[in-house]
């Protein structure tokens, strides 16, 4: 079983999640500039201001020539996690539905939230029950999550709704108090919050090595 | 070769803080009386082929889902 993470120029979270990943299986980087993801077997689009941002969150990652590869792997089922800049990329990507607008406040938000488990079908939610709360941080400028309202009960029908903040802790605005969501298929799924700086007791929770547990749980039969 | 600009914005419907900061801000100046303000962006391009302009705002300059956006092609 091996994650492959994702580095872009301006990624500042990979190390982060590679050492989550290695919490639970093989993990390797890949560079976006490849077109090749050595094998993996999950991948992990991690957090940071890929481009620098310019133009749009995501907006000019998702070019990169690894991410036509990650299109082919999501389209074959493979399972795809993009945290934070990595959900924002698969959004701009239509790899997963919605955009991530700056945050309400206009300020930066730094801090632990609550996520109500909405779906247990994604991979990363495999081992979580449909209830469960998971103490994890987000830190984000642009994480305020948005469709068309029109779009709203279709995509909760859908059963595409990942994760909700946790009453009275929607950080940035975000319709519906969604902090994530997945594709139709449920392999591929993108979270504002960051469960890979949420793996070591030494610094709060644990509650983010459920993501990965359930990744490794489920996704090695599933990637041939 | 044709130069043209294209304007960005936040679709109506969709908040925009930035604006209403800004619409806060106008009135410490003295302009009161400043409404709607949105906040957008300006991408100026010279091109072969101004043709292309609208399929590039479709998949890279604008995101269709949240932005509209305005072709204004200034020379040909």
């Amino acid at each position: 079983m091996r994650f492959g993470v994702v580095r872009f120029p301006g990624t500042c979270d990979e190390i982060d999640a590679l050492r989550a990943c290695a919490a639970v299986g093989d993990a390797q980087l890949l560079w976006h500039g490849d077109a090749d993801l050595k094998g993996s077997d999950v991948i992990v689009i991690p957090g940071g201001f890929s481009y620098g941002d310019y133009l749009r969150v995501g907006a000019l990652a998702r070019l990169s020539p690894v991410m036509g590869e990650v299109a082919k792997f999501a389209a074959a089922g493979g399972p795809v996690l993009g945290i934070c800049n990595g959900f924002q990329i698969l959004a701009e990507a239509g790899l997963v539905p919605g955009a991530l607008l700056p945050n309400l406040s206009l300020r930066f938000v730094c801090r632990e939230v609550d996520l109500v488990v909405a779906t247990a079908r994604t991979p990363f939610t495999s081992t979580s029950s449909v209830g469960d709360v998971l103490r994890i941080p987000a830190k984000h400028k642009s994480g305020r999550f948005y469709v068309p309202d029109a779009q709203l009960p279709e995509l909760v029908a859908n059963d595409q709704v990942l994760f909700r903040y946790a009453d009275g802790q929607n950080p940035n605005g975000s319709l519906d108090d969604i902090a994530g969501v997945c594709n139709l298929a449920g392999n591929v799924a993108g979270l504002m919050p960051h469960p890979e700086h949420a793996v070591d007791a030494l610094i709060g929770s644990i509650d983010g090595l459920r993501l990965f547990e359930g990744a490794a749980a489920s996704a090695a039969p599933a990637a041939a | 070769m044709a130069r043209a600009r294209v304007l960005i914005r936040p679709k109506s419907g969709i908040l925009d803080p930035q604006g209403e900061a800004v619409e806060r801000a106008l009135p410490a100046l003295g302009f009161d009386g400043a409404s709607d303000v949105r906040i957008g962006r300006l991408v100026e391009l010279e091109l072969d082929d101004a043709a292309d302009l609208d399929q590039m705002c479709e998949r890279l300059l604008a995101n269709p889902l949240i932005e509209d956006y305005e072709i204004e092609v200034v020379s040909s």
